[in-house]
């Protein structure tokens, strides 16, 4: 009972002292600097002032604070371990933990939620020439973009044997070409999932069971999904058509089958596409 | 004869460098060794100095008394047809060509080539039979020849890039 009574009392005495700081605060103070150390009232004039021998020989009683806790004693379970162990509550001045924290993320947006800026001359249906990867050199077209910003892109197969491909726009140039493809919309299943690379394929070795030839390489060959080559076959099938739609379908189509290069004294920064 | 084109009253030049590249001046008057007073009523460039070197000089010349006013190097310019002049020269084609191609796009350059492809097919066609006639007939050349079908000659390609050079 005795920590709640001192604080019943010490409440109010906070509440007006708090009141009376704040009239104060609007005002001067009443005992000023005159300068060189000099105040305009002296020490025995504030005495009277501040009416300070009301208070000579008075006491308040101190209100009691209650003892906070530092230790902490814990029962511990098991035998021989001595039963209790006296726990700090708080932590040691010398601390040093021996494990980093775990910290939330700084909140910034993680890359799937980036927000994708495609270059604006790469639209739908727009010729590009390919700079990097297996196909680099071929004019391909501009299928769709992809929810992770990646172009899709297709040779069309039948012309230059590039695939359904996601390539990021980087490595592509965009040219002034385009093939309207009207209204022609991508199959709904078309996202990155579906055009994740299978890693057995593309690593060297797969783990070898036990038994097997240790210097047998193991590559598993690529062999495309009767899913994708339908899919390639709608796709290709709608770019195709867009093109025998133009009056130029002849010349386009051998455009698309050549491979892009550069002759001498052609600099891609100087050219235009 | 060292040198056939002057800095002088008159002499028509082609701005090679700054902000008025690619426009036609003519000389008013020589400030100093580098620099000249030019005027183009006729291309929009008016009446400035330029250094001589950004200046390339052309075979034209107009008539005018040197200091002459803006008014009178018009006159000259109309009265010379210069404009018309210097687009049938051989250098304003030569430029206008080396700008089409500049301003020729991927597709149109594949066309370019496959153009030519088409053309110099053409071209070896035609040759190698004059070739093989020139040979039976004995001009020149081994005269036993077997006589061989002679191969379909590919005809040109009738509608040319204009921008070939």
């Amino acid at each position: 009972m005795a920590p709640t009574q001192p604080k019943a009392v010490a409440k109010p005495a906070a509440a007006t002292a708090g009141a009376v700081t704040k009239k104060k605060s609007t005002k001067k103070p009443r005992n000023y600097d005159l300068g060189n150390g000099v105040m305009r009232f002296s020490k025995s004039k504030m005495f009277h002032k501040k009416a300070k021998y009301k208070f000579i020989g008075k006491k308040n009683p101190k209100p009691e604070k209650p003892k906070k806790l530092t230790v902490v004693v814990k029962q511990i379970g098991g035998e021989k371990n001595g039963g209790t162990r006296t726990v700090p509550l708080k932590r040691r001045k010398s601390f040093y933990p021996t494990q980093e924290k775990i910290r939330a993320s700084s909140g910034g947006r993680p890359f799937s939620k980036h927000v994708r800026r495609i270059r604006p001359n790469l639209k739908i249906g727009t010729v590009c020439i390919l700079l990097a990867g297996r196909h680099a050199g071929k004019r391909v077209v501009l299928v769709g973009i992809l929810p992770s910003g990646l172009l899709l892109v297709t040779g069309p197969f039948a012309f230059n044997s590039c695939p359904l491909r996601r390539i990021p726009q980087r490595y592509v140039i965009g040219t002034s070409t385009r093939i309207s493809l009207g209204n022609f919309k991508l199959p709904k299943h078309f996202n990155d999932d579906y055009f994740k690379k299978n890693k057995k394929c593309v690593k060297r070795t797969v783990k070898r069971k036990e038994g097997d030839d240790i210097f047998a390489t193991k590559k598993e060959k690529y062999v495309p999904s009767e899913q994708r080559k339908t899919d390639q076959k709608t796709v290709d099938e709608a770019v195709i058509k867009a093109i025998g739609a133009r009056p130029d379908k002849k010349v386009l189509r051998g455009y698309l089958k050549a491979a892009f290069g550069l002759r001498s004294s052609q600099y891609p920064h100087r050219l235009r596409f | 004869m060292p040198f056939a084109r002057y800095v002088e009253p008159g002499r028509v030049a082609l701005v090679a460098d700054g902000p008025l590249k690619g426009k036609l001046v003519s000389v008013v008057d020589v400030i100093d060794q580098t620099r000249a007073l030019v005027d183009g009523p006729g291309s929009g460039v008016p009446r400035q100095q330029i250094r001589l070197n950004q200046l390339h000089l052309t075979k034209f010349r107009l008539k005018y008394a040197f200091t002459a006013p803006t008014r009178l190097v018009r006159k000259a310019w109309t009265d010379a047809k210069l404009n018309e002049k210097w687009t049938e020269s051989q250098w304003a084609q030569k430029l206008a060509n080396k700008e089409k191609r500049a301003q020729m796009t991927d597709y149109d350059r594949f066309k370019l080539t496959a153009a030519r492809v088409k053309r110099n097919r053409a071209r070896t066609a035609v040759f190698k039979s004059l070739k093989v006639k020139a040979a039976r007939a004995g001009t020149f050349g081994k005269k036993n020849i077997p006589k061989a079908a002679a191969k379909k000659v590919r005809t040109k390609k009738a509608t040319k890039k204009p921008a070939k050079k």
